[in-house]
């Protein structure tokens, strides 16, 4: 795969590139730093966040930068992005980025799910951002979920969760391969241009509603034959086309006689017709209509 | 028994005469010949599942609750009609494979039409003495459309909906009748609740009755004014040669039927098409002002919508009143369209200066400048085809859709010009060559020697001696 192949090497050179970096990292580890405050609290301690600040200064800080700040032109800050959004961007291989143009896209995870949980830790540490919801879809209402989904995200990731393309490099991404946690994290953070909803604006028995409904959408409950993509009336106009009418002309050219011109007019037939032809005016010349092109 | 029940009615009704020479009549074979029929048999089967459906469906915005088998939506407001359509997808025997069968003869039926119209067109079959049976035709292909939007507005799905917004907007769009054109069409403020009501009224009685009445003068014209042919050895202006209806073009025409149906049901069978539990109800407490992306309509309206998505968000004051931007992209251009489709006999006879009769056709070749002109207007409707499709296609080819949406704006002027010049060019070219069914198919004959050896032997005039020698039919 190109993308595992890209990701390899940015890695690589990535490393070679924060060497100096990875020698110092004890020492900033250990250095007064603002953000570790914060990082004291939490269950796991010291030992996930420092693993975690290490593979952070190999894969992350090219882009994002050495306290998470960002860097110009190439990765966003990560001081409010807090444990949802780095679990949801690592987790479904968003992160570390293959490319660093448009909108990072799923892949194969990068880290393990140990190495995730030290990223994640330290991640937290560099400032506010929401914690990782606890979704349980067993505790929502699927009527309750379409409503909400038809409502607030079909715009974009369509009716059928089959996605679609946005702008500028911009799509809302097909939501089948998502797990029901990175539903629940997407819709709290709102990776990329995508709005993120808070306790306010969806509660969390609405927030375990919809993700019921989108893992519903993943094994829908289908009727009627293939599906065409689930992308409404243009795949269905391609196969009326194609397949439709497609097989109708094969089954008509069949019939029918293929040669504009049929070689073998059968002279008593011709005859016959030639009697029955009234009314269809002024016999002239068969044959080339030269006289006729416009 | 049959016989004296036959005799008894033709002596008080008369027709065996009729019938006899009926059944003599020759049909020229062409397969080409047989797309109109093949629209015919998809409004058959369009009137047979059609009918089916009316039982089970309630064109109705009366408010319900659903309690059917579908899950996501159980609980949910809705209006009956769209119940009434979940029902006979998931609760009514056979109801989601007959509503399937509909909806893929609707599309069917209009392709097959469409074409017909291109081999009408490119052929110049609508030339004198039937300038009327194209008007018939035009005005059959416009209900059919009118007709197959309705058709897919009486779901009340949120697809449907989102059609609907926009068919309303663009009535509005109207310069001075706008507002009350679309008042009364729609009975109302968008969404009234009589539009399904009405609706149902013209899509199942109204427009269905049109279309058959339109089609029988059709089928008619086309029995008095007899079928054209294209030119060939042995057919002249006034002849006819082809099989005769009874047995062999009624055999093959009521094989047709059966194929046409086979593939109906087959997709209806097979593959899904407007699943409208997906899209959800449309006039719900939460969804009303919903929208789900990849909106679009069935492909015979598609370049319509493509026409809207191209227009750029010009809004002209014209005289003090400024000009609402839709009308333009849909209401003027289809209307400009169809006007021209209507007048093309007329303009055709008059700059070319060909008023005779024609029951000959022509092949595309030898009017390139028609042929031209076709291929321009396909090109101009096939680019406004995929400019409606712009974000289906922008997410199957990963190219932004604003990029794509400038590249339909200049292929709309850029395609029809290349395919005119390129198909005039071609046919020009064609038709300065001898091509193989002009000249006749070489043939040989076989002969035996004395010694019992065979020799091919090449026929001096191929095309008189195949007819000639024949004994049988038409290949």
């Amino acid at each position: 795969m190109t993308a595992g192949r890209l990701t390899v090497g940015h890695r690589l050179a990535l490393s070679a590139a924060a060497l100096p970096l990875l020698v110092a990292a004890p020492a900033l580890a250990a250095g007064p730093r603002p953000h570790q405050t914060q990082q004291q609290q939490q269950s796991g301690g010291d030992d996930l966040v420092t693993r975690g600040q290490e593979l952070y200064q190999v894969g992350c800080v090219s882009c994002h930068g050495v306290d998470g700040r960002g860097v110009e032109e190439r990765g966003p800050t990560l001081e409010e992005a807090g444990p949802a959004s780095a679990d949801f961007y690592l987790s479904s291989g968003r992160m570390p980025a293959a490319s660093g143009a448009g909108q990072p896209g799923r892949k194969e995870p990068v880290y393990d799910a140990d190495q995730r949980a030290a990223l994640v830790a330290y991640v937290s540490t560099l400032g506010q951002g929401p914690p990782i919801p606890d979704i349980d879809p067993a505790r929502g209402d699927l009527a309750l979920g379409q409503q909400l989904y038809t409502a607030n995200c079909a715009a974009c990731h369509n009716s059928a969760g089959s996605g679609g393309a946005l702008g500028q490099a911009i799509y809302a991404p097909a939501l089948y391969p998502a797990t029901e946690l990175q539903v629940g994290e997407a819709v709290r953070v709102g990776p990329g241009s995508m709005p993120g909803f808070n306790e306010q604006q969806l509660n969390q028995q609405q927030l375990d509603s919809v993700v019921l409904f989108v893992t519903h959408l993943q094994d829908p409950v289908d009727r009627g034959g293939l599906p065409l993509g689930r992308v409404g009336p243009v795949p269905e106009g391609l196969v009326a086309w194609l397949v439709g009418l497609g097989l109708i002309v094969v089954a008509i050219r069949w019939i029918g006689t293929r040669d504009a011109v049929s070689l073998t007019p059968e002279p008593a037939e011709a005859a016959e017709a030639a009697e029955a032809t009234e009314t269809t005016g002024d016999p002239s010349v068969g044959g080339d209509e030269q006289g006729s092109s416009p | 028994m049959f016989l004296r029940l036959l005799r008894w009615f033709d002596d008080r009704v008369g027709g065996a005469r009729f019938g006899r020479q009926a059944l003599d009549r020759i049909f020229p074979d062409h397969w080409s010949f047989m797309l109109g029929e093949v629209a015919l048999y998809c409004f058959i089967s369009l009137v047979a599942t059609g009918t089916y459906l009316t039982f089970f469906f309630e064109p109705s915005v009366r408010e319900v609750t659903y309690d059917g088998s579908y899950a996501p939506l159980q609980g949910v407001e809705m209006s009956a009609a769209y119940r009434s359509a979940l029902d006979i997808s998931f609760e009514h025997r056979a109801g989601l494979v007959m509503r399937q069968m509909h909806h893929w003869s609707a599309l069917v039926f209009l392709a097959s039409m469409t074409v017909h119209l291109g081999r009408v067109f490119f052929t110049g079959a609508y030339r004198r003495p039937r300038e009327l049976n194209w008007l018939i035709g035009v005005t059959l292909l416009v209900s059919s459309i009118a007709n197959g939007f309705l058709g897919y507005s009486l779901l009340d799905d949120l697809l449907s909906g989102t059609g609907l917004r926009v068919a309303y907007a663009i009535t509005l769009s109207i310069p001075l009748l706008g507002p009350d054109l679309a008042f009364g069409l729609f009975g109302g403020e968008f969404p009234a609740e009589s539009i399904i009501p009405r609706f149902y009224t013209l899509h199942v009685l109204i427009l269905p009755a049109v279309i058959a009445v339109l089609l029988g003068a059709h089928l008619a014209l086309v029995w008095r004014q007899k079928h054209t042919q294209f030119p060939g050895p042995g057919r002249t202006e006034d002849n006819i040669v082809g099989s005769r209806l009874w047995p062999a073009y009624a055999a093959k025409s009521a094989g047709l039927f059966f194929i046409v149906l086979a593939v109906l049901a087959g997709l209806g069978g097979l593959a899904q098409i407007n699943p409208i539990w997906v899209y959800g109800p449309f006039r719900s407490g939460l969804a009303v002002t919903a929208v789900s992306s990849a909106s679009q309509p069935d492909w015979y309206m598609g370049w319509l919508d493509g026409a809207l998505r191209l227009w750029p968000g010009w809004e002209p004051t014209v005289g003090g009143y400024s000009v609402p931007n839709p009308f333009l992209p849909a209401v003027v251009l289809p209307g400009l369209f169809f006007t021209l489709l209507y007048l093309w006999p007329f303009l055709e006879a008059r700059f070319t200066r060909d008023r005779r009769p024609h029951n000959l056709l022509d092949r595309a070749r030898d009017a390139p400048t028609r042929a031209g002109i076709g291929a321009a207007v396909v090109a101009v409707y096939g680019v406004l085809f995929l400019a409606g499709s712009n974000d289906v296609t922008a997410g199957a080819l990963n190219i932004a859709p604003e990029r794509l949406t400038t590249l339909y704006r200049v292929l709309v002027f850029v395609a029809p010009a290349v395919a005119f010049g390129l198909t005039r060019r071609i046919c020009r070219e064609l038709g300065r060559r001898p091509v193989r069914p002009v000249a006749g198919m070489p043939t040989h004959t076989i002969v035996r020697t004395a010694t019992g050896g065979y020799e091919t032997v090449p026929d001096p005039e191929s095309a008189s001696a195949a007819s000639s020698s024949s004994s049988g039919g038409e290949l």
